[in-house]
């Protein structure tokens, strides 16, 4: 019996929404974490009860927990009660909250400062982890995404993190700057075909791309052109909202930028718009089909500033040809007074046969199609605003 | 024996009813009292003062005797009644509205 489930980050707490392969009846089971911004939870591709969520909150910072079963239970790693809580050698465990950028000399280089807003520069301050990757075949090693902009990765289950320097210090971190979000890093894709290859996407300094397992980096942001900063072209500096791969064709990214919606068909080399016929190329969420790589997803948004759906119509937008020509997707949408967002990471699909795609707004609606986009109803509408959304298909 | 009064999300975090009791040795203060709460509690590391430079949190503060102590020196002795046991140490989050 197969069956999804949704794994839904919102304002103040994270909910688990579960159905099976008809998606047409729902369970929703939380608030876990009640009164916590769950900036993310996702699973293991390698063992689906394995799930990892940040926890965070202005007063209290970072908490990093973890579940075996699925989110019916959850731990913070290392701290589980009765165990013991320093070892043997008397060094503190509990460290799963711990991430602190590497300022070592061998790896750590003297990486001091990025640029903030006013172009000074400021130094990197830890704020939260906004996005975590799981490890395509090691339920125990997963990778980071944090603000200010920097990735860790655990190899033991999310006790302990480590800095992936290289990617601040390959040379042009300091004239990274925060996007009006935070200078987060947001994406991190995996090439399931060259485990030595890690994509990842920063607001605002742009993509890049490592061949060596996260060890050195570089940037990849050729083709990108934005008009907001001094050098439209410049090699970093540009406001990615969130990258896209479809696992039968990593080569293949797509990206939704600040404003303009592109394509790389070489591994982000090169990358050429392809907002075509959209009403905005404004937005933050794209995706893709999960059995059709040419056909991706995307939802517009007015403007930087007007973040809602143009004209008040909440509309999903496809793309079959691999961009440039897109369909609105309308049915079961609200086509009049709405005013909500989707946020970067809010947008997710399934691999059932009839490809399901899901979304979740800051109104606190989780919508899902369980045809590919044809058609749309709420799972449910009055949670907090949601800041993620995962999907786990179950076999 | 001390008593620490935690916020409501810190005591869930370290899955305890109520208040947290604890033993410091040596001189108390509030670095002492954190280092004991921290060790017997170390799901709770960071979410007080960050774990590298030890720094109180932005939005925590720190009451003891109808005193706010948030600004005073970590390794200062605290009052006595807190040392003693008969008055708690308070770790208060900012209060938020809206």
């Amino acid at each position: 019996m197969s069956g999804v489930r949704v794994l839904v980050g919102t304002r103040k707490g994270a909910f688990v929404l579960t159905s099976d392969g008809k998606r047409e009846k729902w369970d929703v089971s939380g608030p876990h974490f009640a009164g916590w911004e769950i900036y993310h939870v996702k699973g293991s591709p390698a063992d689906p009860n394995r799930l990892y969520a940040s926890q965070s909150s202005g007063w209290f910072g970072q908490i990093i927990q973890r579940s075996s079963d699925g989110g019916k239970t959850w731990e913070q790693p290392g701290t589980k009660p009765g165990e013991p809580t320093t070892t043997p050698e008397g060094m503190p465990m509990g460290e799963s909250n711990k991430f602190v950028y590497d300022t070592s000399p061998e790896t750590g280089k003297p990486l001091t400062t990025h640029q903030f807003y006013d172009g000074k520069p400021h130094p990197w301050e830890f704020k939260r982890v906004w996005h975590l990757e799981p490890s395509l075949t090691d339920p125990d090693t997963a990778y980071a995404g944090i603000e200010d902009a920097a990735i860790f990765r655990t190899t033991d289950g999310a006790q302990t993190w480590h800095e992936l320097a290289g990617l601040r210090g390959h040379g042009t971190g300091p004239r990274w700057q925060p996007g009006a979000g935070g200078m987060c890093l947001h994406t991190i894709l995996l090439d399931p075909s060259n485990p030595n290859r890690i994509f990842v996407a920063i607001s605002a300094a742009g993509a890049f791309r490592s061949d060596d397992a996260g060890e050195t980096w570089k940037p990849i942001n050729r083709g990108l052109k934005s008009e907001y900063i001094p050098e439209p072209t410049a090699e970093v500096g540009h406001c990615v909202h969130r990258i896209a791969m479809h696992p039968s064709r990593p080569n293949v990214l797509f990206m939704q930028k600040h404003w303009d919606v592109l394509r790389s068909d070489d591994g982000g080399e090169m990358w050429h718009e392809i907002s075509g016929n959209l009403p905005s190329d404004f937005g933050f969420v794209v995706d893709i089909h999960a059995h059709e790589p040419e056909t991706i997803y995307v939802v517009p948004i007015k403007s930087d500033s007007e973040h809602y759906p143009p004209d008040g119509k909440l509309r999903v937008y496809r793309s079959r040809t691999g961009g440039d020509e897109w369909e609105a997707l309308t049915k079961g949408l609200p086509q009049s007074d709405c005013y909500v967002n989707v946020l970067r990471d809010a947008m997710a699909v399934d691999t059932l046969d009839s490809c399901g795609i899901y979304f979740g707004t800051t109104g606190g609606q989780v919508y899902a199609s369980a045809d590919g986009g044809d058609s749309w109803a709420p799972i449910v509408r009055d949670l907090p605003p949601v800041l993620s959304l995962e999907v786990q298909t179950l076999r | 024996m001390i008593t620490v009064v935690l916020p409501a999300h810190l005591r869930t975090l370290a899955g305890i009813e109520g208040d947290a009791e604890l033993e410091v040795e040596g001189k108390v203060t509030q670095s002492a009292i954190l280092d004991a709460l921290e060790a017997r509690y170390p799901m709770l590391r960071g979410t007080i003062r960050d774990h590298v430079t030890l720094e109180r949190r932005a939005f925590i503060r720190f009451f003891a005797c109808e005193e706010d102590l948030s600004h005073e020196s970590p390794d200062a002795p605290l009052p006595e009644d807190v040392a003693s046991g008969k008055e708690p140490f308070f770790v208060i989050g900012a209060i938020a509205g809206g």
